[in-house]
């Protein structure tokens, strides 16, 4: 059971992070050309590559019990943040995320920005706009892959649902030529946010020497537990939202799913 | 300040925003928290039940402040 949220957490964060590499990545292809643009997420993968498993093989030396406290800490840290701000989103306290705003910003940056050569690379900005795109949002999946995978003794799991979640994004932005404005973001941040959330909290009481009534059971408790809490929240904040700003349209999706 | 001092700033700052993010106290919180149930661990009462209710506190208060920061905007 462990071993399949583990994919599912890992998959639905990746996918999340994909899709905003992607609007970069076909914003700066289309308004400067595919060449470079492809040179640089094929060097920001290879970096990501490298970061996974220089962490990776340094994690698995490190304590399981000392590795709980420290991965499950900083889980903690991430997962309320990712889950703070999606329910917040849902609420309407703060906008959603608009992929097609984002694209039409940077493709007129991305056309406005002059042009220069350097070593292999025919045009420098669209090389690393590209590069820093996929390396800063992949950045937070690696942290996923390696914390995640590495708890469960499991990083090739881990690769797994982040390399699915990589194809799939990749392969329906190519079937689509534009921003993947249809995914409900909002949704899967939430979704992620719970498990991050769940797992950190999970691993965290675990490296502090707590023992969990049920063993690993009780993971699907505290999950259970987290999202219901969280919809309530996002059920108080609208009501709060509406009274605040009588009135206004919906501005959120619904966050139907966990 | 060289351009050594403002690397090693923009690189502190970009840690800071990538593993703290924009509310520091829930991450004061959350290693409160973690030292708390060790302890509890420690003196043998079962802590299993404090970090779980900590987060949630954590979450609501941090909810909070960001809705009346939108509030005071």
């Amino acid at each position: 059971m462990r071993d399949v949220l583990l994919v599912l957490a890992v998959f639905l964060a990746c996918a999340v992070e994909a899709v905003e590499a992607l609007t970069i990545v076909l914003a700066v292809g289309v308004s400067r050309g595919w060449r470079s643009a492809v040179q640089g997420v094929g060097a920001a993968l290879l970096a990501l590559a490298a970061i996974v498993a220089a962490l990776g093989s340094t994690l698995t030396f490190v304590p399981l019990g000392a590795l709980r406290l420290v991965v499950g800490g900083l889980l903690l840290i991430f997962g309320l943040g990712w889950l703070r701000k999606a329910i917040l989103r849902a609420s309407g306290f703060k906008a959603l995320h608009d992929e097609d705003a984002i694209y039409a910003r940077e493709l007129a940056a991305a056309r406005a920005a002059g042009r220069t050569r350097r070593a292999a690379v025919d045009d420098w900005y669209a090389f690393t706009l590209s590069f820093k795109g996929v390396l800063l949002e992949g950045l937070e999946v690696v942290f996923i892959v390696v914390t995640f995978g590495s708890n469960q003794g499991s990083i090739p799991l881990a690769m797994l649902g982040a390399g699915i979640a990589v194809v799939l994004v990749t392969v329906v932005g190519i079937a689509v030529r534009g921003p993947l404005t249809r995914v409900p973001e909002n949704t899967l941040k939430f979704a992620v946010g719970v498990l991050l959330t769940s797992f950190g909290t999970f691993w965290g009481a675990e490296g502090a020497g707590a023992h969990w009534p049920g063993g690993d059971a009780a993971l699907l408790g505290v999950i259970a537990v987290v999202a219901i809490t969280a919809l309530v929240f996002v059920a108080l904040l609208r009501r709060a939202h509406d009274r605040r700003v009588p009135g206004s349209p919906p501005v959120t999706e619904p966050v139907e799913a966990v | 300040m060289g351009s050594v001092g403002r690397w090693l700033r923009s690189f502190g700052a970009f840690w800071w925003d990538f593993i703290v993010g924009d509310d520091w106290r829930v991450a004061a919180g959350v290693v409160a928290a973690l030292a708390v149930t060790a302890g509890l661990a420690a003196a043998r009462v079962p802590a299993w039940w404090f970090l779980p209710v900590t987060v949630l506190v954590l979450l609501g208060m941090s909810l909070r402040r960001s809705i009346r920061h939108a509030g005071n905007r």
